[in-house]
């Protein structure tokens, strides 16, 4: 069914006053599961047709394919294989892989486990003697950033200067011409550039020298793909470090934040470290990094629920209300660590499922695992927490957390 | 009693008696005790030991990474069941309600599922099967000889037939760097349950790889030495090869024979069913107490035009193995039917091939995404201007879609362009050698002449 | 502990190679071999492995080892 009745539950979705509980609108979004907008875009906001679709080959994650190009657009830049479709997609995804994961380079996460622990253990241990922590500042955000510097290769002492360039492109997502202002998305463009610039020098740098860092092996390697050229380089890393940067700061932070509400959980936890991996794919259902695909576009007329959705035409799926679909997931609204049925969308589905997924589960479990384990009676300091201004990339800006039992 | 009563009854203390104790009696007789069945449960198999899966045969076992032994299946629940292992069933009494086994002792059940599978087809020469050097890959055991004779290191592996085990065992020959010739009569690998269009694709891919593929020929002798072992084999074609690892891949037979005379419509294309995996017997009547599973059965599906369909699928093992276990306790109102869609895979030479739906209910075939020379595409398959089939080569996360192309029966060829279209996407005849649609050579014929002497009779075939 | 993946519904992710390398591998880009019984040392990383799978196609053993043929009776 289409009807154009929902305009408004997705303006208040977007709107920042809803940041820190959408799900009740999410669920007035379902009931209507693919949903066309005033502006001729199409919500889908259903487990069953997102899965669909996203399966779909006649769905696009090129921006050109789209009839009317969002004002987010970029310039004309080399795209990330996030926004390319087969065989491009493929072909940049594949080489890319080859430097992290299976076949070509199966036991790179596995390998980095110790790692992973050891800089957890360094962040927890500057926790002592402070009343109260920033989980975010003090933890979640540091965390993932060391460890995606390492593995790309960029130093993690220029940290200062790129986190406000991703922060700036973050907030240019999901801009909007009718409500935000134009600096909004001037900033954003500017910040990609940048960005783009720096990842540039260094892989400039790393011609002719061969290293253990994915920027190294990127601009030096000769697979049975040949070798990306500079400007895809680029593009990968940019993609790459914004993801490593923005996804798993909110995977720890609100899982952190839905144990505390769910003591009982994280008693639990505390006593059987084992459950901290079925959880973590609880809480990619239940309280995901990612919500919102902002825009995919129809590359021919594409049917989904008896709705021709029209060639050309933007679409935004609604993964977080997806992963709390009734029509597919039992009780959905429940934070249900054994849950057995969990096929959720937390990192999408189809071809352009997660890249960084696997690092991401396993910074996520190592991260809580010792959180619970070695935090003393942690309690929340305010609930809800101040949330970023993205719908998109969801997660509390700060997660306040008081310790010791004081 | 009711019939509700007479169900709780059953489910508590009734009897029920899996023939075949593999994948598909294994699962059902999971789902029966999850179902609630606490009655006694009584697994029959003609193997020794615990039920084990068998897609690994042929690819890990033979690769050397996993030993044969290690294959034995997860449990999902215990079936807390009497095991009678060792030994086949030899018939079956739908009058007497009871289970015959070879060995003369009789096991009766209120309620029997038959799941006894398929196995082999031998060599035809009987004395060149006995060579040493000559396997067939079917059980644990057929797996851990040919694994032996591969890591000897032989001279050169001939496989005869290239369908999908027959190429997976020259792919694992190729990994082992062993010299393979394959032999097959039709004109490609894979051409019986993919077609032309695929068939070169597969023939392209063996060839890339070293494997020495002979398309056409049939092998006409395999040759001993004083010793019994294999020394040579000889084709229709007048040559020869030295050869002293022959690998038999000519497909399956059912294990029906055993039904003979129990009145139940069993030949060689397995045991015709209704949806629900009740068997039919050989008037075509429903049977409330005989269900089917597994390689053995023979299903009709409403998308395939209600034909009988026989499938040699893992997935569909274990769908139907569900349904028929869910069926033995449940009431007429609760029944489910298996109507999924078939699902397949082969991995071979690096590529994961899968398929969804039916090929050979197909009369033409088009590469609808990817592309054919880099080995990434998907093909989708038409019968009569609707999707029924589609096959992937390195592309399987696609395949979802395709899936609801033959459940919506979607216009063929599909009429959208996609993004990763091949430049000439063109349909193409199917072209499978032989007999077009699964349904020919039926089992269950109608005859008599005399209105007085109407009768029916199996028609026992042999291929 | 034994293992077995319904390959009909794994559409290649690799998640579980990725956690659990020795037990799962990729023949190719798409193609999962697996060793059905890997080592009970390997246990936490093939649990790991089995509830990543985006299509939830990794089936592990509930009974680990319990509930085998009681009487194996050859005729």
């Amino acid at each position: 069914m289409t009807t154009t009745e929902t305009p408004d539950t997705l303006r208040r979705i977007l709107d920042y006053s809803s940041r820190a509980d959408p799900y009740p609108l999410y669920a007035e979004l379902r009931k209507t599961p693919v949903a066309r907008q005033e502006d001729g875009s199409y919500v889908i906001s259903t487990y069953r047709e997102i899965t669909d679709i996203l399966h779909d080959p006649h769905l696009s994650s090129d921006i050109r394919n789209l009839s009317h190009p969002t004002a987010g657009a970029e310039e004309q830049t080399t795209p990330a294989f996030i926004n390319l479709d087969p065989p491009e997609h493929d072909r940049l995804r594949r080489m890319a892989m080859r430097h992290f994961g299976p076949p070509h380079t199966p036991g790179l996460v596995t390998g980095m486990e110790p790692a992973l622990s050891s800089i957890v253990g360094g962040l927890i241990d500057d926790f002592a003697g402070k009343e109260q922590i920033d989980l975010v500042d003090d933890f979640a955000y540091p965390f993932p950033v060391t460890v995606i510097c390492h593995l790309l290769g960029v130093p993690r002492e220029d940290e200062p200067r790129f986190h406000l360039w991703v922060n700036d492109i973050i907030d240019s997502i999901d801009y909007n011409p009718k409500t935000d202002p134009k600096e909004k998305l001037d900033n954003g463009i500017q910040a990609r550039k940048d960005l783009r610039q720096y990842i540039g020098g260094l892989v400039e740098q790393r011609h002719g020298r061969p290293g253990d860092d994915l920027l190294s092996r990127l601009a030096n390697d000769d697979g049975p793909d040949g070798r990306m050229t500079d400007e895809e380089i680029v593009a990968t890393a940019n993609l790459l470090l914004i993801a490593g940067h923005e996804t798993t700061v909110n995977l720890i932070t609100n899982g952190m934040l839905t144990l505390l509400r769910h003591p009982q959980v994280l008693q639990r936890l505390r006593e059987q470290p084992d459950l901290v991996v079925p959880l973590t794919e609880e809480l990619l259902r239940y309280e995901p990094p990612v919500h919102i695909i902002p825009w995919r576009a129809a590359y021919s007329d594409i049917t989904v629920a008896d709705t021709v959705i029209p060639k050309g035409s933007q679409i935004m799926l609604m993964l977080a209300s997806g992963s709390r679909d009734p029509n597919r997931f039992h009780d959905p609204d429940r934070f249900d660590p054994d849950r057995r049925d969990n096929q959720h969308l937390g990192f999408g589905s189809g071809i352009h499922l997660c890249f960084g997924g696997p690092l991401a589960r396993r910074e996520t479990q190592i991260a809580l695992t010792e959180l619970v384990r070695r935090v003393d009676r942690p309690r929340l300091v305010a609930d809800p927490p101040q949330y970023r201004r993205s719908p998109v990339l969801r997660g509390p800006i700060h997660l306040h957390i008081e310790q010791n039992g004081n | 009693m009711t019939s509700a009563e007479n169900l709780q009854a059953f489910k508590r203390e009734g009897r029920i008696v899996v023939v075949g104790a593999s994948l598909a009696g294994l699962r059902a007789a999971e789902a029966l005790r999850g179902a609630g069945f606490t009655g006694s449960l009584t697994m029959i198999g003609d193997e020794m030991g615990e039920p084990y899966d068998r897609p690994p045969l042929s690819k890990q076992v033979l690769t050397g990474w996993v030993p044969a032994e290690n294959t034995k299946l997860p449990r999902r629940r215990e079936i807390d069941a009497q095991w009678l292992l060792g030994v086949p069933a030899s018939g079956l009494d739908l009058a007497g309600n009871h289970v015959r086994l070879a060995d003369g002792r009789e096991v009766p059940f209120d309620r029997v599922l038959i799941s006894t599978g398929v196995r082999a087809r031998p060599w035809f020469v009987e004395s060149e099967a006995a060579l040493d050097g000559v396997f067939v890959v079917r059980t644990r055991e057929h797996a851990e000889a040919l694994r032996r004779a591969l890591a000897a290191g032989p001279s050169r592996v001939l496989v005869i037939g290239a369908g999908f085990t027959g190429s997976e065992i020259a792919s694992v020959c190729r990994e082992r760097e062993i010299p393979v010739t394959v032999a097959e009569l039709a004109p490609a690998p894979l051409v019986g349950a993919l077609g032309a269009m695929i068939g070169d694709v597969a023939a392209d891919m063996q060839r890339a790889h070293g494997v020495d593929l002979r398309c056409g020929v049939k092998v006409t002798r395999l040759e001993g030495d004083a010793q019994g072992r294999l020394r040579r084999a000889h084709f229709d074609d007048g040559s020869t090869i030295d050869t002293d690892v022959a690998v038999v891949a000519l497909g399956g037979i059912r294990n029906t024979e055993w039904l003979q005379g129990s009145g139940l419509a069993a030949g060689v294309w397995g045991i015709a069913c209704d949806t629900g995996c009740r068997a039919l017997d050989l008037n075509g009547l429903i049977t409330d107490d005989v269900f089917v599973a597994g390689d053995v059965a023979r299903c009709p599906n409403p998308i395939y035009e209600y034909r009988l369909i026989s499938l040699e699928h893992w997935a569909n093992a274990v769908e139907q193995a569900e349904v028929a276990a869910h069926n033995m306790v449940s009431g007429q109102a609760d029944r489910w039917p298996h109507l999924s869609i078939p699902l397949f895979w082969s991995i071979q030479f690096g590529v994961n091939i899968k398929s969804v739906g039916v090929p050979t209910f197909a009369d033409e075939v088009v590469v609808t995404q990817g592309s054919v020379p880099d080995r990434r595409f998907v093909a989708a398959y038409g019968y009569r201007g609707r999707v029924t089939a589609a096959v992937s080569f390195n592309n399987a996360k696609w395949l979802d879609h395709y899936r609801q192309l033959i459940e919506t029966a979607a216009p063929f060829p599909p009429p959208c362009p996609t993004p990763d279209q091949p430049a000439d996407m063109k349909p193409v005849p199917v072209d499978f050698p032989g007999p077009t649609l699964l349904a020919q050579g039926a089992t269950v014929v109608v005859t008599g002449h005399d209105p007085s002497e109407r009768r029916v009779t199996a028609a026992h075939q042999h291929r | 502990m034994r293992v077995v993946v319904d390959l009909s519904r794994c559409e290649g992710y690799a998640q579980c190679a990725f956690l659990a390398p020795d037990a799962f591998r990729m023949h190719g880009e798409e193609a999962l071999m697996y060793d059905p019984n890997p080592d009970d040392a390997r246990r936490d990383q093939v649990l790991r492995a089995a509830a990543a799978c985006p299509v939830q196609a990794i089936l592990v053993d509930q009974l680990e080892g319990r509930d085998a043929p009681a009487e194996a009776s050859p005729s």
